[in-house]
């Protein structure tokens, strides 16, 4: 491998408030970072709606990659002094940690729910395609990018360095934790992480955990619990989400039977088209975004107008535990009865909708479970050690609400159907 | 409403009984990669194709009360077995679709190894590849599973079969 760029005359420091300090040595990670694709993750936030319900909740993606760099570089500074750990993957891996995420585009879930584009993809061709990250990577030989697109995939033939980036106990999660509690300011995400980076363990078949190290994983898990149901899933950020993506859908179906818009479609276009460039991709950031749904607050369309006003002003639906079949069904006619599109303005989210993969072991070849090294060489899945993590892989980990407008439904001119609707909701 | 999770239900009542996790993700990942219409979004895990949104779906399923799971202990290991039960058939009577052609796929699949699965929705995804560059690609990321070059000669043929009785 031809390795052109070498290390920086003196180090550079980024002040982080979940680490510190991030350093950087390496000029390639340097080159990276100052990338243009890499810039734009500046301007797409980490949580996406999250910031209607916590308002700290305004980090990018660009500090969680940071982030990402920061601790796979600690862990491999401990690997160094292990005899199963090879310094040459050292560079290869602190790109795949700094990249992973460089495909995400503004509310990645529902974009990719509603156009069928998958952010991975977009990942991968950032870092082959015509692109300044992919000349960067290219300087350290012509296999490289490559690599690093497959360690990201996970298709890298070297299970190791893969399970650092993904895995059940990986840095991408470590520092998604860590930061998302910070910055929505709850107190349940902490965990020892210096103490799992010490307790890390390098084989050929990715990371275990050194027995001892276990209570500190089981705090982490605990996190990863707590975390999904505080803040990841939490109803009001679904709601948001839920308006997010039908005004998406709203605007497709528009474009779709010939709608004239008052505002020119430029960025969503090939979007709607199904075809979207890379170039076009990239263009996109949260700012574009919020100056379409700005403008499509003054469009006549009453259902897309209606959405953006919701989306941007925070008047978001109101939500119930999910009623049965038979149930929605039925509300879904009273709401045609009443004028109100069920398509837009009923919706059932689910935890499959956002799904967040807590920690259970699962069957044989199902998935990766962590594994603990014991003292005498032996390996055992985390649960079948731990009461705290068996306990937690049990819980209920499913959920299902009903999004609604209540406003318009307290508008309903017809007394009986509106009593009806809200007798259903109320069950 | 729930139209997805519809779909899942159907695939498993044309299946019967699905026995194993994995094997059920591989259907319908296979399904899908046949155009079939499965949302659900899959990634390449260390065991190949994984979608968590299917995983936490069944599981909604399970506790909507439409799919039945059986827990059984395998050689040291759990194993889960599905079947859509009573409540899950009157759920498809009344507002299930059918799938054009995805019964006749879906019993072929059931009939095959979790292993040879696996095998066939990995070489799957990577279907962009050269037939070549596929082998290769499965033996390095699949070294473990020792796959033979007959088994991959006969993925290639399950495939094309598979895609010749949807045409």
């Amino acid at each position: 491998m031809a390795k052109l760029l070498g290390k920086l005359h003196e180090e550079k420091v980024f002040k982080d408030p979940v680490h510190r300090y991030i350093h950087v040595r390496d000029e390639l990670i340097w080159r990276l970072i100052g990338t243009r694709e890499f810039q734009r993750l500046r301007r797409i936030r980490q949580l996406g709606t999250t910031y209607l319900t916590f308002h700290g909740a305004e980090h990018s993606r660009f500090s969680h990659s940071l982030g990402v760099y920061e601790i796979t570089r600690r862990i491999i500074d401990i690997f160094q002094e292990k005899k199963t750990w090879d310094p040459e993957k050292r560079l290869l891996v602190l790109s795949a940690a700094l990249l992973h995420d460089v495909g995400h585009g503004p509310f990645s879930h529902s974009f990719e729910k509603v156009f069928g584009v998958d952010h991975e993809e977009f990942s991968r061709d950032i870092i082959l395609g015509d692109t300044e990250v992919h000349r960067v990577l290219l300087q350290m030989g012509e296999d490289f990018p490559v690599q690093v697109a497959e360690v990201i995939a996970k298709t890298h033939r070297d299970k190791l360095i893969v399970s650092l980036i993904s895995s059940q106990i990986d840095a991408d999660r470590m520092d998604y934790l860590l930061r998302d509690a910070y910055f929505t300011g709850v107190s349940y995400g902490n965990f020892d992480i210096e103490r799992i980076l010490r307790v890390m363990r390098p084989t050929e078949e990715g990371v275990v955990i050194k027995s001892s190290g276990m209570h500190a994983v089981e705090d982490y898990i605990m996190s990863r619990y707590q975390m999904y149901w505080q803040v990841y899933f939490h109803p009001v950020t679904r709601s948001a989400e839920v308006i997010l993506s039908k005004i998406l859908h709203r605007a497709k179906e528009l474009y779709e039977t010939g709608y004239t818009f008052k505002r020119e479609l430029s960025h969503f276009k090939t979007l709607f088209d199904g075809n979207v460039s890379l170039h076009d991709y990239i263009s996109l950031d949260e700012g574009v975004i919020h100056y379409y749904f700005q403008g499509w607050m003054e469009e006549e369309d009453t259902i897309l107008s209606d959405l953006c006003h919701r989306f941007i002003d925070r008047k978001l639906f109101k939500y119930t535990e999910m009623v049965s079949f038979t149930d929605g069904h039925l509300l879904s006619s009273y709401f045609t009865e009443a004028g109100i599109n069920p398509k837009y303005y009923l919706v059932v989210d689910s935890s499959s909708d956002l799904p967040y993969d807590f920690y259970r072991p699962g069957e044989k070849e199902e998935r990766l479970p962590i594994n603990l090294l014991k003292p005498n060489g032996d390996i055992r899945e985390l649960s079948r050690e731990s009461d705290v993590v068996e306990a937690i892989s049990g819980k209920r980990r499913t959920d299902h609400k009903l999004y609604y407008p209540l406003d318009l439904i307290e508008a309903i001119e017809d007394t009986t159907l509106k009593s009806k609707i809200k007798e259903i909701l109320n069950r | 409403m729930f139209e997805d999770h519809l779909k899942v239900v159907t695939l498993i009542q044309e299946a019967g009984e699905v026995v194993g996790r994995k094997k059920l993700q591989k259907m319908v990942y296979i399904a899908k990669k046949l155009n079939f219409p499965y949302q659900e979004k899959y990634q390449f895990h260390f065991y190949g194709p994984y979608s968590e949104e299917l995983t936490l779906k069944i599981e909604e399923l399970c506790n909507m009360g439409y799919i039945h799971e059986v827990k059984e202990k395998v050689s040291g290991y759990s194993q889960y077995r599905y079947a859509v039960n009573e409540e899950g058939q009157k759920l498809l009577s009344t507002y299930g679709a059918q799938i054009e052609k995805l019964g006749s796929c879906v019993r072929s699949m059931n009939e095959q190894s979790s292993r040879f699965l696996e095998l066939v929705s990995t070489v799957m995804y990577f279907e962009k590849l050269e037939k070549d560059e596929i082998k290769e690609k499965v033996q390095t990321v699949k070294a473990k599973q020792k796959y033979t070059e007959e088994e991959m000669d006969e993925a290639f043929l399950y495939i094309d079969s598979l895609k010749g009785q949807v045409q």
